[in-house]
């Protein structure tokens, strides 16, 4: 088996790199530029009940090593992406992590149950930390007995298992990631975009038309680590981590913070070709390193050469 | 489209703070449209972070060449206003959809309005609106008489009229001032430049055809992100455009501007 096969509830990846939430669209486009079955899996864009227009624009602004968006989870609505966005990604050998998003309980349950039916679609990845929507979102993310309960709903009525994805906007995280365990949650995605602004210097007003917007990129990558090395010695889900991921380097830095899986978001838009290149260049740093397979590296900034149970079939 | 990384063949400062840099590569052989654009990576640096979206000025497919034209502004372009011949700059492209020359016939009149940094996309236009046997009009418009280029490129194509805001150079005013005096009568208008502008030629209807290319900011540049979405203007709630892969270029009406 290779070095980078990992086993997670209910994805078996040929590699833990992925394309985050967000960052990918459904594939289509990069599909014009190389083959995604090399991914580990796909994290496709956030799916709420009806389609979605999302915020007005600017939508994006710069920050040194960052940008800032406030896209507002813009989708085709759930029948959309159940008919036509995921039977074109079956045409590639790789597991789909659907992001599940909505302003209610109910919307969540709704899509959760549904998009989990889709065959290829293997977990779902609850996004209750979108700091860019007026309801839902981050409400759910930032209040552990809301991310509890709303855990615990979608648990009931998904078909695979249940990643929650984590805000960092949040006093403390290892609180609410014990309450989604708590909930039933399968694993942890992490982290989040960071809330954040810019304003323009002529106008003195802010640059995103939204106000407010979350920060990702390297400038991220610090604060992702501290909280995957805080949250993974605390509760027992694997995580996958993302926050400013650009490089095999990076990768095994996010491992080493607690990580059993990584998820590149922004450098995607940087460098399209940036995860099958991570891909390619992981297996060499691994041994380089001196490791016969990756998941040794998980956690070992806190623990020495013990291997988690999840990792290997 | 693919990435690749260009060899600058020449920069050079055309006008004030505004440079012309030939770049060579493969990607110059899918330069099919004029008003795509390139998606340029600046610095292996993190900042700026992104690509800087730049629209194709001139394509010489037997030469493997291609030339934009943008104006030193931020930080972006102040990096990318400093690479000498020979550097090799990170690019993507070629990308979105550009001017559509078909819609226009042999024999045609084009009129090409552009304002300031719009005026480029116009330039590789314009040849190829002539060698097709299209008669063509340009009225450019910028802020001063610094800020002129490609006057006498332009001259060469057909008649040519120059606006500055600030009256230094041409016509006193914008564009919009030369077009309701000047009496054109054109089959086809196609435009880029700010979007006020923009805005008034789509209500002037000065020819009952016209394309506008759009600007927006973007981050990925191949429609993924969804940073550069506008609604469109057929009735139907929740409808937009990206204007990196639907656009840049729209037929006017079809997007709210």
């Amino acid at each position: 088996m290779s070095l980078l096969h990992i086993d997670l509830p209910g994805l078996s990846l040929k590699n833990p790199v992925m394309p985050a939430s967000g960052c990918f669209g459904f594939g289509k486009e990069f599909s014009q530029l190389f083959d995604l079955s090399v991914l580990g899996a796909i994290m496709v864009k956030a799916t709420t009940p009806e389609p979605r227009f999302g915020n007005p624009t600017p939508r994006v602004a710069e920050t040194p090593g960052g940008m800032l968006n406030a896209i507002g989870l813009q989708n085709p609505g759930l029948e959309k992406v159940m008919a036509e966005e995921l039977p074109r990604l079956e045409n590639y050998d790789v597991p789909i992590i659907a992001n599940v998003a909505g302003s209610t309980e109910e919307d969540y349950v709704h899509v959760a149950q549904e998009i989990s039916k889709a065959p290829n679609v293997h977990a779902l990845e609850l996004n209750i930390s979108c700091p860019n929507v007026k309801t839902g979102g981050i409400a759910f993310g930032t209040d552990p007995e809301m991310a509890r309960r709303l855990t615990r709903k979608v648990k009931e009525v998904s078909q695979v298992p249940v990643y929650v994805k984590l805000s960092p906007n949040v006093t403390n995280i290892v609180s609410i990631a014990k309450a989604v365990q708590e909930g039933g949650a399968d694993g942890l995605t992490m982290i989040n975009t960071l809330l954040g602004m810019r304003l323009d210097l002529q106008t003195a007003k802010p640059i995103l038309a939204n106000v407010t917007g979350g920060l990702s990129g390297a400038a991220v990558k610090p604060v992702a680590l501290r909280m995957i090395y805080e949250v993974s010695q605390q509760v027992d889900l694997p995580i996958i981590g993302m926050g400013g991921i650009q490089s095999a380097q990076d990768v095994i830095e996010f491992f080493y913070a607690g990580a059993s899986a990584v998820a590149v978001g922004t450098q995607n838009f940087i460098d399209p070709f940036v995860c099958p290149a991570i891909i390619e260049e992981l297996p060499e740093l691994v041994a380089e390193l001196g490791y016969s397979h990756i998941s040794e590296c998980t956690g070992r900034s806190w623990k020495r050469n013990e291997k988690l149970a999840y990792h290997r079939a | 489209m693919r990435k690749e990384m260009c060899t600058v063949v020449q920069n050079k400062e055309i006008a004030h703070s505004v440079y012309e840099l030939t770049l060579s590569g493969q990607m110059a052989g899918e330069m099919d449209e004029p008003g795509q654009f390139v998606h340029i990576r600046v610095s292996d640096n993190l900042d700026p972070l992104l690509r800087r979206p730049i629209s194709i000025a001139a394509i010489n497919k037997d030469k493997q060449e291609y030339t934009i034209i943008f104006r030193k502004q931020g930080r972006g372009t102040s990096l990318l206003a400093e690479k000498r011949p020979g550097e090799k700059v990170d690019v993507l492209g070629p990308l979105g959809n550009g001017f559509p020359t078909g819609e226009a016939r042999s024999g045609d009149t084009a009129l090409l309005v552009g304002g300031g940094i719009g005026v480029p996309p116009l330039y590789e236009l314009a040849k190829q609106l002539v060698d097709r046997g299209i008669k063509v009009i340009s009225v450019l418009g910028f802020q001063t008489a610094s800020a002129v280029f490609y006057e006498e490129e332009f001259s060469r194509m057909g008649e040519t009229y120059i606006a500055t805001a600030d009256g230094t150079y041409g016509r006193k005013g914008f564009v919009t001032s030369i077009l309701d005096e000047a009496d054109i009568q054109a089959d086809i208008l196609y435009s880029c430049g700010p979007t006020p502008m923009l805005r008034a030629l789509e209500a002037g209807m000065f020819a009952p055809k016209s394309f506008l290319s759009l600007e927006e900011r973007m981050s990925c540049g191949i429609g993924a992100c969804f940073a550069c979405v506008c609604p469109t203007k057929n009735g139907h709630e929740g409808d937009y455009r990206k204007v990196c892969s639907d656009g840049p270029v729209f037929r006017a009406g079809e997007v709210a501007i």
